[in-house]
């Protein structure tokens, strides 16, 4: 294993965030704060408690989930997209780096990213309601889940893209729908009985729901179900990572 | 001796580019054999395969069938070691626009895995007179720096094998002076180095041996010397005592060109050939009456050379 070019491509991808930490960070704090003064103190409070909790405070966790979704898909995808896109992919492709490294390097720190900018959209959140988290454990580990999942889904669209317009198609054909229908901003036991089976096709929606229950124990679907499902996600992606390694493709020619 | 790398059998066809278009043959059946230590001038025109060769080797291009072998080890199936020892400056100037020279530098010899070196790479960076850059970002640095900087990055992991494709494309005179030197340098410690180049002077100047590639086809590899002397043709030239308007009917059978103002015979011919034919001229112009104080001969230069042997090539005729 060298260990040293999974530290080297870490820390480059990380020195390439820091540059820009502001930007990283600010734009998805003020639109989160956006989310909770108007869903929260405006509108929420008209809404009724949903399983005993303030409409507030359900959104949490599901708004954390969102922006680590978007942001680990957007980090990944740019961080593996840019290299190939400007040629110095040439780099990583002729050193004695084997693909699970160079997976390691730029998905670790893609994840390592989310992560921070979901804990910080935590602190803001605790700014604006009332939070607490029952499963603290349970919770990071979503935490965890989550962004690697996601970040390796960013690594293949980064891939497979070839151009800015593909890399910036599937987070916004895809991903915002699945998100936003994903029970982030409502419990599926709101929706039509119909809808309720449809959103069960959403990955999306076990992660929330899952979230959701590490924090205040109230769940739409069982949480061993939605622990399952997010493994089976992650295993999926792995299996396409796999894949493009073995084959080369859109790397090597 | 065992070569340090050894190419085999290697054909390279590239996929479509879209649907509906053709696949490519960029490299047919190549074989070859690096030897240690030497540099290797590999010339060819633009699109005769030498950065698909170099980007087979390197791990970049994935070849159709064949062989490499680096260093006794094989480049697909040993990699990490054949990587391990080859560095390689591409030709396309590729750089992280946005970090400083001394970081990307670094993050080369990271990727290689290597510990960090402080001194081996402030002695690079001196060495490339890119020392008081260390700090700037690459996309304020001029092109021919940026060469230098990616020359830094391949020589970062302290290669044995170093790959220079057109290292000196786009880069002024005084520069590729400096970049000779520092490839004789390189040359002097015990490392291989493999050039591609469209200036033959280049070649001519630097290579031990060369190798010409021509539509994906290694066509000739040869020691520089050898080559120069094969396949030399040579000219001679006499310069007349007076000068004359054309060339004498009585000389015609020779095929000679009247140069300087009349004041110059210029006979070519094959200095390998048994009969160069140069008694037969001489006797011929003393018979003819035509007097004369100096001979010289000229032997082609490279360029000549290759380029007869790319024009050979494209008739279908081999060497
Ligand atoms: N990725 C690719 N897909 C399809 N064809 C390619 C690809 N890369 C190169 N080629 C083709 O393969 C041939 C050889 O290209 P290569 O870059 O190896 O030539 P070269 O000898 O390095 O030329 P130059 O002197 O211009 O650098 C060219 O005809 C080129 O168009
Ligand atoms: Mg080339």
């Amino acid at each position: 294993m060298n260990v040293g070019a999974i530290k080297a491509i870490y820390r480059f991808e990380m020195a390439r965030w820091f540059r820009t930490v502001l930007q990283s960070i600010a734009s998805p704090v003020i639109s989160t704060s956006l989310y909770f003064v108007v869903f929260g103190a405006a509108i929420g409070s008209r809404f009724t408690d949903i399983d005993g909790v303030g409409y507030g405070s359900f959104i949490v966790p599901g708004l954390i989930m969102l922006m680590l979704l978007t942001q680990s898909i957007a980090n990944a995808s740019f961080g593996i997209y840019f290299p190939k896109f400007t040629g110095t992919i040439y780099e990583v492709l002729s050193a004695p780096v084997s693909y699970l490294e160079i997976v390691i390097g730029y998905v670790g720190a893609a994840a390592t990213k989310s992560i921070v900018l979901g804990l910080i959209i935590l602190a803001t959140a605790w700014l604006f309601v009332p939070v607490y988290i029952l499963h603290p454990f349970v919770m990071v580990l979503f935490l965890l889940l989550t962004a690697a999942t996601f970040s390796l889904l960013g690594f293949i669209i980064g891939i497979w893209a070839d151009g800015f317009e593909k890399l910036q198609l599937v987070p916004l054909l895809i991903i915002t729908p699945l998100t936003f229908l994903g029970g982030t901003f409502y419990s599926i036991g709101m929706l039509p009985p119909f809808w309720q089976k449809v959103t069960l096709f959403n990955p999306v929606v076990y992660l929330v729901s899952g979230f959701r229950w590490s924090f205040y124990g109230i769940s739409d679907v069982g949480f061993g179900v939605s622990l399952l499902m997010t493994f089976v996600f992650l295993g999926l992606c792995l299996a396409v990572i796999a894949w493009i390694f073995k084959t080369g493709y859109r790397l090597k020619t | 001796m065992q070569p340090i790398i050894s190419v085999q059998q290697l054909s390279k066809t590239y996929a479509p580019r879209n649907a509906g278009g053709q696949p490519f043959q960029a490299l047919k059946d190549v074989s070859l054999d690096i030897r240690k230590g030497e540099i290797f001038a590999l010339l060819g025109p633009n699109g005769a395969g030498k950065t698909t060769l170099i980007s087979v080797i390197c791990g970049i291009v994935t070849p159709t069938s064949g062989a490499v072998v680096a260093d006794g080890f094989d480049i697909q199936k040993q990699f990490r070691q054949a990587r391990d020892r080859i560095g390689l400056v591409p030709q396309e100037l590729t750089t992280d626009q946005f970090e400083s020279v001394w970081n990307t530098v670094s993050f080369s010899r990271g990727l290689w895995g290597k510990p960090a070196n402080p001194a081996l790479i402030e002695k690079i960076l001196r060495d490339l007179s890119l020392w008081d850059k260390k700090d700037n970002r690459i996309r304020t640095l001029s092109g021919g720096m940026k060469r230098r900087v990616m020359i830094a990055k391949a020589l970062s992991h302290e290669p044995q094998i170093l790959f220079l494709d057109e290292p000196t494309a786009g880069v002024d005179v005084e520069l590729r002076q400096d970049m000779w030197n520092l490839v004789r340098k390189l040359r002097a410690e015990g490392t291989t180095i493999i050039l591609t180049t469209h200036y033959i002077q280049e070649a001519e100047e630097m290579a031990d041996r060369i190798g010409v590639i021509s539509k994906g086809s290694l066509i000739l590899v040869e020691d520089k010397a050898i080559l120069m002397r094969k396949l030399g043709k040579k000219q001679l030239s006499i310069h007349l005592h007076d000068a004359l308007d054309s060339v004498p009917e009585a000389l015609a059978t020779h095929k000679l060109t009247l140069g300087a103002n009349g004041t110059e015979l210029v006979f070519t011919y094959d200095s390998q050939a048994d009969r160069t034919g140069i008694t037969r001229l001489l006797q011929d112009v003393s018979a003819a009456g035509i007097r004369y104080n100096d001979l010289a001969t000229k032997q082609s230069s490279l360029e000549e050379i290759f380029v007869s042997l790319v024009r050979n090539d494209s008739n279908g005729a081999k060497p």
